[in-house]
């Protein structure tokens, strides 16, 4: 059997685990084998923590002979974790040169959590520089490829976690989304991908992009696994001020999958120009699906969308200019070989250790905070950001959900775009609103468009996370999308 | 022709908070810690730690505010202060921009005529300290490196904002010391200037008498004592009417105070100003005070200087004067209040003036502060019930408390083991009296042609025999009762 576990549900790997068919250490030997196998081409992991993980199993196994039947959730399973999330005894780099070496004194929250529910970090994802990108392309240290087609992004910001769960090299993995960085790199490597309601999971110890936008969240290769990720994560936390202290509930998964009574809105401006044809097709098509379950669908309109685009940048830029600022090369990271005073090791520094998208975004966030341009940008951003909660609060008066394209077009080829951050930003239309409206959404798998992964996208109510993963969950039961593999020559060859 | 000039004055003071923990973390507060030892990652700033609001330091400085008879914003917020500096370490510091918690407050202060001036407070807002660089030489310039100390970082502070009502270096004065009073009664603050706990700027232009347009003004920074908020105010205050009278302009800039050379020095003009890219801090929800919570501190602060003092002045029949300086410092309202209470009321007065005229003399001797004092109210009330019975005499007195404050031993005590016990016997103390009136004819003689003071010398004779001991009064009546049986001898 081992050797076989990365076509294994978290939740499978679990029960053998419990049932005493497959031991700990078996399962982390067979995920150490497979990324080992399939790594040189995916290049998912900055950092496959080996030696930590075959540790943690062992102890899982001692715990487990010895009678504790004390387990959380995820005892047994491997889990990858994005580079921007805090882990002691692991580097934290978020693939930036400025944290290359760098190693947290403390775990974050959410990593506390998959300790305790009994999961095997097995090492941390490749990722856009400080979250920052949709390709993955951004990262200081190595490409992410998309494990369906080897010469195309994987998509990003999560661009790692969603490559080894694609790959089959971990069944779960935590990504970090602040305009789509979970939901667009899942549906970009055809897996499953949550981007939870604002406040639900603990941002402490992530290191903040947008404070306001950022959300921890699975991704998986099917909704009970990313659900039970979900569950472990989230809740109440009061070392992060904007958790809302809510607990989800438990969420069961059963009998005959039905959408009846479900109202669906279908937002017209996400639907429309800009997407691509293929795409089009295969969300229609589960939108006929979602029906033949005994959804109702209608068409709606969030009419401020237009602006989303522009107020997000400047909201988001705004906080990141800010948030890394810390990174000065005094206390940690990166410093540039020095020569002269503070103001010159702070621009060396900093100039050396940011790659060109961070340094960008940075200067943009800078400009539309200073002092007269404040008003033109990011008052305004702010007021668009209103009118965009407000379209979604009108919309949800009529509906339980919505449903558009987690993407506009499939993943694209590596370069193809590097030169164009306009093109680049643009394709996270359908998905920056949400995190404007700090609603929960969900990626799903929907189908294929010339052998590339198509992902809709099921946007809730605030902190109806769960329900939303029931009909997700219903969808999926249906349709078997997230079933099918890419198939990956374990040679390394391509 | 010469102009009469007025001089304008705000103030900016900060003032660090006296709670348990820092601002946004539970690491300690404490001054003088080993370098780097109270700081943990979120006030290092580590990558992904967050900030969380000490509900403890909320309520100080709503508690400040009341204080200062501010009103209190029902629903606040936090913003970002953005700068680089060393010691700052998330590159930028969360403060408060638009929405302070306290605003239109005032205080008012007694100038030495007597008259009463109201300094309106324009705003209190919660802020974070830094750390703190130790440069490696004399000063940054000369450093080859610089170290930073943490143990500050993440200090909550709060900075109290004036209005330019200040009309005067020694108003600006006046207006410190009664701020610092305040603040360490309702005990927010520990308020020491030594330690860095109390730092102010200081805003001063200067403007022809009569007019009602501000000039352009100047700011002081690095004004680390009262007296150099004084000395910086005068300088600044002559610098701008010399530029003035010279016919130049005053130039809007931010400068150095160099308390030493008794000279301010240009840090940075206005062109130059930072601009600090303030927005609201998203890591931090918008706090929301109700007016129960308000209440609930309200009821927390004790009796303030203002009316204590009246108190004083009205319940215990003390002079202005006394009052003052009694309500001048927290601990020394209380030693007061506390012998009082075990002395009681009609001995109010009695303790006003032994604390005043001895307490506060031996403290200046001995340059004590006032978290030393070193009596008990007990000891005190102790030696006034001793005098009440007539034990000891007032000059014995003076001669116990010294003994009181250096030994620590209560009255009664001392009075037994040094024998100091008034010597009331008739019978003795009149031997005595026939004794001296006998031994000293010529002033008896003087006595006799009408000089009244004789008498007193003679019970001064009758104190040196019992040294100190006789009551004074008996021994006049007795002294008095003798001359006159030598009279008809
Ligand atoms: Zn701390």
């Amino acid at each position: 059997m081992s050797g076989m576990t990365h076509i294994l549900s978290a939740a499978r790997l679990n029960r053998l685990f419990l049932a005493g068919e497959l031991s700990a250490v078996e399962i982390a030997e067979s995920a150490l084998s497979r990324i080992a196998k399939v790594e040189p081409q995916v290049g998912a992991f900055l950092h496959v923590a080996a030696e930590h993980v075959l540790d943690r199993a062992k102890k899982l196994d001692a715990r487990r002979r010895a009678g504790d039947n004390e387990f959380g959730p995820l005892a047994g399973v491997p889990i990858a974790v994005k580079d921007n999330i805090c882990t002691c005894g692991m580097e934290t780099t978020c693939a930036s040169r400025m944290l290359k070496g760098y190693v947290s004194p403390y775990d974050a929250t959410v990593v506390e959590r998959l300790r305790a529910s009994g999961a095997m970090i097995i090492g941390k994802t490749n990722m856009d520089e400080f979250a920052m990108g949709s390709s993955g392309e951004a990262s200081a240290f190595q490409t992410t490829r998309n494990p369906w087609d080897l010469e195309r992004v994987p998509g990003g910001s999560s661009s790692g976690s969603a490559a080894a769960v694609a790959a089959g090299e971990v069944p779960l993995a935590l990504g970090t989304d602040t305009g789509g960085s979970i939901r667009q790199p899942a549906a970009f490597t055809g897996v499953v991908g949550l981007k939870p309601t604002y406040g639900y999971v603990s941002r402490y110890g992530v290191v903040s992009f947008a404070s306001s936008l950022d959300q921890v969240g699975p991704l998986g290769h099917d909704v009970e696994d990313v659900a039970r990720l979900f569950e472990v994560i989230a809740g109440p936390d009061r070392r992060d001020a904007t958790n809302a202290g809510r607990t989800p509930p438990e969420l069961k998964f059963g009998g005959d999958p039905s959408l009846a009574g479900v109202r669906l809105g279908v937002p017209r401006e996400l639907f429309g120009q800009g997407i691509d044809s293929g795409v089009k097709a295969r969300v229609e098509e589960a939108i006929r699906q979602l029906e033949d379950l005994g959804a109702t669908v209608e068409e709606c309109s969030l009419p401020s969308t237009e602006y989303a685009l522009s107020a997000y940048y400047v909201i988001a830029l705004a906080e990141a200019s800010s948030n890394l600022a810390r990174y000065d090369g005094v206390r940690y990271g990166f410093r540039a070989a020095q020569t002269g005073g503070l103001t010159e090791m702070y621009s060396k520094t900093r100039g050396e250790g940011f790659g060109a998208e961070v340094k960008r975004r940075i200067m943009l966030g800078t400009y539309v905070l200073s002092s007269g341009h404040y008003d033109a940008y990011y008052r305004k951003a702010q007021q668009v950001r209103t009118l965009v909660v407000r379209d979604f609060e009108r919309a949800f008066e009529r509906f339980d959900a919505l449903v558009t394209p987690t993407t506009p077009f499939t993943a694209w080829r590596i370069g193809e775009k590097i030169d164009d951050p306009m093109a680049m930003y643009l394709g996270d239309i359908c998905t920056i609103p949400v995190n404007l409206a700090g609603l929960p959404a969900i990626s799903v798998p929907c189908g294929f468009v010339d052998g590339l992964p198509v992902g809709m996208q099921l946007i809730g109510k605030h902190f109806a996370d769960a329900q939303l993963l029931q009909m997700a969950w219903a969808y999926q039961k249906v349709t078997k999308h997230h079933e099918s593999r890419p198939v990956l020559t374990e040679e390394g060859g391509r | 022709m010469s102009t009469k000039w007025e001089t304008v004055i705000g103030l900016e003071v900060h003032v660090e908070l006296a709670t348990e923990t820092k601002v946004w973390c539970s690491c300690k507060n404490e001054f003088g810690a080993e370098p780097n030892t109270n700081v943990c990652p979120v006030c290092l700033a580590l990558p992904g730690s967050l900030p969380v609001l000490n509900a403890r330091a909320l309520e100080y400085t709503i508690k400040a505010g009341l204080a200062l008879n501010c009103k209190i914003q029902r629903r606040s917020k936090f913003d970002r202060k953005n700068y680089f500096y060393a010691d700052l370490p998330s590159g930028y510091q969360i403060s408060q921009f638009d929405l302070p918690l306290c605003y239109d407050g005032y205080v008012d202060i007694t100038l030495k005529d007597g008259t009463t001036r109201r300094i309106r407070i324009q705003r209190i807002h919660l802020e974070t300290d830094a750390g703190k660089l130790v440069h490696a030489g004399d000063d940054v310039a000369a450093a080859d490196f610089s170290l930073v100390d943490f143990n500050r970082a993440g200090v909550p502070l709060i900075e109290i904002v004036t209005e330019p009502d200040l009309r005067s270096a020694e108003e600006a004065g006046l207006f410190l010391e009664k701020l610092r009073s305040i603040l360490k009664y309702s005990g927010v603050s520990d308020v020491k200037m030594e330690e860095g706990s109390m730092r102010c700027d200081v805003n001063v232009s200067v403007r022809p008498a009569g007019s009602t347009e501000f000039g352009v003004r100047s700011e002081l920074k690095n004004v680390n004592s009262f007296s150099a908020a004084v000395r910086g105010i005068e300088y600044e205050q002559k610098r701008h009417i010399r530029i003035l009278e010279e016919g130049g302009q005053v130039e809007q800039e931010t400068r150095s105070w160099r308390d030493a050379q008794g000279i301010s020095v240009l840090l940075r003009s206005k062109e130059d100003a930072e601009d600090y890219r303030y927005f609201p801090e998203p890591d931090l929800p918008p706090v929301e005070v109700t007016t129960e919570e308000i209440e609930r501190i309200r009821a927390t602060l004790p009796e303030l200087p203002d009316a204590l003092m009246q108190r004083l002045m009205t319940e215990y029949g003390l002079s202005a004067y006394d009052a003052s300086v009694i309500v001048a410092e927290r601990e020394y309202a209380q030693w007061f209040l506390q012998a009082v209470e075990l002395a009681g009321a009609d001995q109010a007065k009695a303790v006003a003036n032994w604390q005043i005229n001895e307490l506060y003399r031996v403290m200046n001797e001995k340059e004590l502060g006032p978290d030393q004092i070193p009596l008990t109210p007990e000891q005190l009330v102790g030696m006034l019930k001793l005098m009440e019975k007539g034990t000891i005499t007032g000059k014995i007195a003076k001669t116990v408390f010294d003994k009181m404050v250096e030994t620590g031993k209560d009255a009664e005590t001392i009075v037994k083991d040094e024998g100091l016990t008034q010597v009331a016997d008739e019978g003795e103390l009149l031997a005595i009296a026939r004794e001296v009136v006998a031994a000293n004819p010529k002033v008896f003689e003087d006595w006799k042609s009408g000089k009244q003071s004789a008498a007193q010398w003679f019970v001064g004779q009758i104190m040196k025999r019992t040294r100190g001991r006789a009551n004074p009064q008996l021994a006049l009546k007795l002294v008095t009762q003798a001359l006159e049986e030598q009279a008809q001898k």
